[in-house]
């Protein structure tokens, strides 16, 4: 299995996309937010490469992340990204909105369909969006509902966040 | 083979405290592609009133991982990891955690069920800093695919 058509952005072959940095370290002001606000939209290539990195960098070695024969033998299309690490990019495209790490109170997601990631440059193209689904003025926080597509298809549900807003 | 129930609630601690050092946590940033100065430029963390580099909010699951794995490992405990998948995971973070931080973790079972033949684990942990103090509470749920 591999991922269909051309990615939709560039080769991605770095560990360190570019993006922006915009100013980011304000938290967007709580009055200025509002429900249905879309977030700047992130797209990762996640490539062997950063499969590797991140497992060095997590300390999570296992081997379906990294090896073809081991995910094949256990009944994997492919070698796969570990889940936390699109975890982790929902909580970059949440990080960069928001100002930084020290906005986010909650960060959660379900794992609902794995991303395949092939043995070649491109690798698997990671799309996240998200948008403003609440906003609790007395509290001064916002949730932010996330989507991460694949391939068209989600691979995270009920994906949200709770940032602390200016 | 059903896990076994008196795993609920039993604390499974870290053997020695995580030191978050300066370098693993650019490393993890790298790895995820985040380049917000706050976390991997020491000067801009300090000057916005940070005592380090902040580290992203799933840095957390490298902090907890040593305490989890003597938890989910555990021979006693039954669960077969060749059928295991993540489903899930929370992250609430009481404060940023940055680096020169030297962190506890404990983790333990929240509960354990079978649905549809399939065991699943809940897995709390509980990270807190060297005053004792609340840092990030993280849960997460794993399942273990019935054996064919």
């Amino acid at each position: 299995m591999t991922p269909g058509g051309a990615p939709t952005s560039g080769p991605g072959t770095s560990a360190t996309d570019v993006r922006d940095p915009g100013d980011r370290a304000v938290a967007p002001a709580a009055g200025s937010v509002a429900v249905g606000d879309e977030l700047p939209p992130l797209t990762v290539a996640v490539t062997r490469d950063r499969l590797v990195r991140y497992a060095g960098a997590s300390g999570d070695f296992n081997p379906i992340h990294w090896n073809d024969r081991v995910a094949s033998a256990v009944g994997l299309p492919g070698v796969i990204a570990h889940g936390m690490l699109t975890m982790a990019l929902a909580g970059r495209l949440v990080t960069d909105w928001v100002g930084g790490p020290g906005g986010v109170v909650e960060l959660g997601v379900t794992f609902t369909r794995p991303v395949v990631v092939p043995n070649d440059d491109a690798g698997a193209t990671v799309e996240l969006t998200g948008v403003v689904g609440a906003v609790d003025e007395q509290a001064g926080t916002a949730r932010i509902d996330v989507t991460a597509r694949f391939q068209g298809q989600t691979v995270l549900g009920k994906a949200r966040a709770t940032v602390r807003l200016g | 083979m059903p896990l076994e129930a008196s795993f609920v609630g039993r604390p499974f601690p870290l053997g020695e405290p995580y030191e978050v050092g300066v370098e693993k946590v650019r490393e993890f940033c790298a790895a995820i592609g985040e380049t917000n100065p706050l976390c991997v430029d020491r000067a801009a963390a300090r000057a916005a009133g940070y005592p380090d580099l902040i580290a992203p909010p799933t840095f957390a699951i490298a902090v907890v991982a040593g305490a989890q794995d003597r938890l989910l490992f555990h021979p006693e405990l039954g669960l077969d990891f060749s059928r295991v998948v993540h489903r899930d995971q929370r992250f609430t973070h009481h404060r940023p955690i940055h680096a020169g931080d030297v962190l506890s973790a404990v983790a333990c079972v929240d509960s354990l069920r079978v649905l549809a033949g399939n065991d699943v684990v809940s897995v709390r942990t509980e990270i807190t800093d060297a005053a004792g103090d609340p840092v990030c509470t993280t849960v997460g749920t794993l399942v273990a695919r019935a054996a064919e």
